[in-house]
């Protein structure tokens, strides 16, 4: 035969190593794994990436464009052509409040007047006549029509086709607007909407120099253009004039999209871990087929650096070659995923960046670089006299010792993929702990098996046996199994109990509906009012409206802070609130709430995000002003809100007698059914001065946002699951030489068939059980800690992972039984002898 | 070739120490033919792996091609093994992930050897496998692989050829084989011969035979 190396014979000495290993299957579990590893990861990095733009995308209607800029004066020229130069799309708006008038009705309505192609991202939705189905449109209104929301249709008392009035001009109510993708953050200072064309603007007469007006500038184009005009933008704005951007918008929305986040980072970092396993046993096994090779090497004369270098180059060239088909992989993985969910995810999801590719790349060689390195050190450290003394082996290493680059290497990658050091510690805390009670809780369970197997038949205590004979190699495949099913298992039950939490934060029968400018003589009233056409009220809220003017005796102004936000808030009226009780969805996080001297002397409390902007601490004396009273309380609390409560919130709340000299409405929530349209009419029929807002779309979209994210969640799961069987499958192949091995002894040594395989049942059936067990626990423990301490949400015991972790660890060694059986079985045993040889 | 002076190593066992060879002083010149005989545990291998310069003395020294062996450190003595000599072992040590023609190549492609594949080929013609160039270990009986085994060897073309227990794992007639095989390629080569065996009869083809017994030379 001609020998073939003849086209490989230019390549270096490391890469022709490569292909024989490869050629040879050595290579192949190990490869395999790594390929699946960074499949896995780049999978959920492109989906996740590809997810998280269209969740930007969407979060971005909440603002109508990907920039927003907004003033209190028209925009200079510069500002619209660089957007123009920049390949951006634009839409223009001017907001004001002015009155509406239909024959006898009038009504101070918010005033939109926007440019076509408005809103850039998000839609308009509209319905021909009030009560009567919505639909999305493309559109704005036509020349000489304008779109009342319900409130300002019911207020006005006028339907479709018919005509109001605004400023100098005669309008034609074209339809209802049901939803306006960046309708404002505040609740209380919403004037019922009239949305317009640009064009009719002028004609109104009601825009004239040093009329108090905003404007508005929406932008929109690809990510990278969009930043950068930002970025260009940001230095060039003038006084009163800011960049909307999705950090300063709506908190409810924001919580949401961390969360998601952390979703998101979860099941990455579940990949991960699973590869680390994976990528462990595959080196270990590599490592230990080589020792002889490498001690006839360095018998040949090779230096102990060549070798090591000729080994550490073929695994750096087998980790590229690995990284990139998983990533290959990972791309058709995700780009499948998301053709198969076109209809239930995005109608087109953006394309990924190249962010994952090097996520992916990274993640590969880091995690090989980790978990093979130290295998191959110890490689360095076997003696040449190995060929004469098959015994000398390596120097051993503690298991700790050998895995401590590898786990330091997780660690930093689990960091990386969480993005926040919380997330990131627990999940790697939780599982660096389940590994070292798995390893200490399955040698104790070997050397249990080991004293049960001393009686029983020859195949059951040989199996048995085993198991102490080689309790550290059994150790590992336990380890390893357990941590494999202790994710698969937090996959199937906990990841559902988790989302459903997650979903059930926003319950069903939260109010939609939010009356302020309550007297305080109309509160018996309205709640009669409300009993009679049985509506329930939640609860009722004091509302008083004043400015913080003094921190601690000092005065302070916009000027004074530099985030946009607090500037704002500063510039405008608070709603502060009053009350004895510390109101749901509210938690203390520093100091406490008000005590007997606190309603004696008064104090107050602050929303840690708005105390965090303001500089506000504990302690400290703020002073508020407003309806020609002032009062200076000091801070005995902070507290965190609950966002996604859709419940009132206040960033200050004053014991009651605090606010006593200031006046006072009250405001209250209540659930409107949608069997009664005509009701918010009524009600503000009876009480002319109330202001009744219809959260329900505000909700809607919120709602929206949240099922996306999670059913987004859920697929970026189910692909780390279908990752975690696969790596499983490897890790239970990567010990079936060593079986083979021994059944072709057994069966050379005249054991029968039915003597090798109940061995091998035995030992694998103690080993299934073990590792499902602690996986049952792991899970449990790591769900446990999720729940509580990461995502908040009650834990509740979940018992069908009590017997689902045991069925799974039987049903995995048991396939792996079946297929090491057969092929022990199968396999001729000189055949097998002479490979152990 | 090799002088061995005042060579013993003591290993510890347990509390106590173990004497495996006591103070060798032994001489092989070029070309020559040297048999080291002796019972199961007399030490005869760990005499050849110290001649190699595989594992350090207790105390002694050993020089190889005048040079002293263990004033070298470890790579210094594997750089010296590259360029002196070739080894046969009793398990055959042939790489299971190689086939036969690479199993040959390595030790060249190790030396930086340009033409490894050519000459590994030719060798393996030499040895009658020149039909099994692709063949894995586990697929060559035990006489095929001891065959590779002194390819692989002699490929190199070494000064001095190491060989510990050739035939250990053969059968007597395969064994003899491969005895002839090696006897024939080493007069052909020219190349000094150093043989550990228990075999006499194999051991009185060699010029000379040196016995060891409880780790000491006694004839």
């Amino acid at each position: 035969m001609k020998p073939d190396t003849a086209p490989r014979a230019n390549l270096p000495l490391p890469a022709r190593m490569l292909l024989r290993d490869w050629r040879a299957g050595e290579l192949r579990v190990l490869a395999l794994a790594l390929v699946i590893a960074v499949a896995s990861v780049t999978s959920v990095a492109f989906f996740a990436d590809r997810v998280w733009q269209a969740l930007t995308r969407e979060a971005n209607q909440m603002l109508g464009a990907d920039v927003l800029l907004m003033s209190d004066h028209p925009f200079a020229p510069d500002l619209r052509d660089e957007a123009a130069r920049r390949g951006l799309a634009r839409a223009d708006g001017v907001s004001f409040v002015s009155m509406a008038r239909a024959g006898e009705a009038a009504q101070l309505a918010g005033v939109k007047a926007v440019s076509t192609g408005y809103p850039l991202r998000g839609k308009l939705r509209i319905a021909p006549r009030l009560n009567a189905e919505d639909a999305e449109t493309d559109a704005i209104p036509p020349p000489g029509t304008v779109w009342l929301d319900e409130r300002l249709s019911a207020a006005l008392g006028v339907k479709t086709g018919e005509q109001i009035e605004l400023g100098n001009t005669r309008f034609t109510v074209g339809a209802v607007l049901t939803l306006e993708p960046d309708r404002g953050v505040s609740f209380f200072n919403i004037a019922p909407r009239l949305l317009m064309r640009l064009d009719d603007l002028a004609a109104t007469g009601l825009i004239q120099t040093g009329s108090r007006a905003s404007y508005q500038l929406y932008l929109a184009g690809a990510r990278a253009a969009a930043a950068a005009y930002a970025d260009w933008a940001k230095p060039k704005l003038g006084p009163g004039q800011r960049i909307e951007s999705l950090g300063n918008a709506r908190p409810e929305v924001r919580a949401g999209l961390d969360r998601a986040q952390q979703f998101l980072g979860l099941s990455a970092m579940l990949a991960v871990i699973l590869a680390a396993v994976a990528i462990a046993l595959s080196t270990r096994r590599y490592t230990q087929r080589h020792l002889d090779g490498y001690a006839v090497m360095r018998c040949f004369g090779a230096l102990q650096g060549r070798l090591f270098a000729l080994f550490s180059w073929e695994f750096v060239l087998l980790g590229l070659a690995a990284c990139t088909a998983g990533c290959v992989l990972g791309y058709a993985g995700q780009a499948l995923i998301a053709r198969w969910l076109t209809d239930i995810v995005a109608s087109s999801l953006p394309q990924p960046g190249w962010y994952p590719v090097l996520q992916g790349f990274a993640a590969g060689l880091l995690l090989l670089l980790g978990f093979a390195l130290p295998p191959l050190l110890q490689l360095k450290n076997v003696p040449a006299i190995r060929v004469i003394r098959r015994e000398v082996g390596a120097p051993r290493q503690s298991a700790l010792a050998a895995y401590a680059l590898g786990l330091g290497a997780l660690a930093a990658l689990l960091l990386w993929q969480a993005g926040e050091v919380k997330l990131g510690a627990t999940v790697f805390g939780g599982f660096a702990a389940a590994f070292l009670v798995f390893w200490l809780a399955s040698l104790g369970a070997l050397r249990l098996f080991a004293v049960l197997g001393r009686a029983g038949s020859l195949s059951w205590r040989y199996g048995l046996a085993n198991l102490r004979r080689r309790s550290r190699g059994n150790a590992v495949q336990i380890v390893a199994l357990a941590l494999g099913l202790t994710v698969l298992l937090l996959l199937t039950f906990i990841r559902g109990d988790l989302l459903e939490s997650w979903r059930t934060k926003l319950p069903q029968d939260a109010p939609n509906r939010f009356v302020v400018n309550i007297q305080p003589d109309q509160l018996r009233p309205l709640a009669q009012f409300l009993a009679q056409n049985g509506v329930t009220a939640a609860n009722s809220f004091p509302m008083v409206r004043a400015r913080l003017t003094a921190i601690n005796g000092r005065t302070i102004a916009a000027a004074d802070f530099s985030d946009e936000r607090a500037k704002r808030q500063i510039d405008r009226e608070f709603n502060l609130s009053f009350m004895q009780t510390m109101p749901a969805g509210n938690q203390v996080t520093e100091g406490r709430w008000f005590t007997h001297e606190d309603f004696a002397q008064g104090a107050v409390s602050v929303e840690i995000w708005i105390a965090e902007r303001l500089g506000i601490k504990l302690g400290d004396q703020l002073k508020f002003s407003g309806g020609g009273a002032s009062v200076s309380v000091p801070v005995t609390s902070v507290r965190k809100l609950d966002w996604d409560s859709m419940r009132p919130n206040f960033f200050f709340i004053t014991t009651p007698k605090a606010l006593a000299e200031f006046p006072v409405s009250y405001m209250s929530t209540f659930r409107l059914a949608g069997a009664d349209p005509l009701f918010t009419a009524r009600l503000t029929q009876a009480f002319p001065n109330l202001t009744v807002i219809d959260v329900s779309a505000v909700m809607r979209q919120v709602n929206g946002i949240l099922d996306q994210v999670i059913r987004a969640v859920e697929f970026v799961f189910l692909f780390a699951l279908v990752a975690g069987v696969l790596v499983l499958y490897a890790a239970l192949l990567s010990t079936q030489d060593e079986r083979l091995q021994e059944a072709a002894l057994m069966r050379a040594l005249g054991a029968s068939r039915a003597q090798v395989a109940g061995a091998q049942r035995a030992e694998f059936l103690a080993l299934g059980l073990v590792a499902g067990v602690l996986a049952s626990a792991g899970a449990s423990a790591i769900g446990y800690v999720l729940a509580e301490h990461v995502f908040q949400f009650p834990w509740q015991f979940n018992a069908a992972i009590w017997f689902a972790g045991p069925l799974a660890g039987l049903a995995c060694v048991g396939l792996n039984a079946w297929l090491g059986g057969r092929a022990a079985l199968n396999h001729p045993p000189m055949l097998a002898l002479r490979e152990a040889s | 070739m090799i002088k061995a002076a005042g060579l013993s190593k003591v290993v510890p066992n347990g509390p106590s120490q173990l004497l495996i060879l006591h103070e060798i002083d032994l001489a092989v010149m070029a070309g020559e033919a040297v048999a080291i005989v002796g019972a199961s545990g007399s030490g005869k291998s760990t005499l050849l792996g110290l001649l190699a310069g595989l594992d350090t003395p207790s105390a002694g020294s050993v020089q190889l091609d005048g040079v002293e062996l263990f004033a070298l450190g470890e790579d210094g003595r594997a750089a010296l093994r590259a360029q002196l000599l070739g080894f046969v072992f009793q398990s055959f040590q042939l790489l299971p992930a190689l086939n036969a023609l690479e199993n040959v190549m390595l030790p060249l492609e190790l030396a930086g050897a340009r033409d490894a594949a050519r000459r590994a080929a030719a060798m393996l013609e030499r040895v009658g496998l020149g039909e099994r160039l692709a063949h894995y270990p586990k697929y060559l009986s035990g006489g095929e692989q001891q065959r590779v085994a002194l390819a692989r060897a002699f490929v190199i073309e070494p000064k001095l050829l190491l060989a510990d227990e050739p035939t250990g794992n053969l059968d007597a007639d395969t064994g003899a084989a491969i005895i002839d095989l090696m006897f024939a390629l080493n007069a052909a080569a020219g190349t000094t011969l150093v043989l550990v065996t228990h075999d006499d009869a194999i051991a009185r083809r060699c010029q000379r035979q040196i016995r060891l017994a409880g780790g000491r030379i006694v004839a």
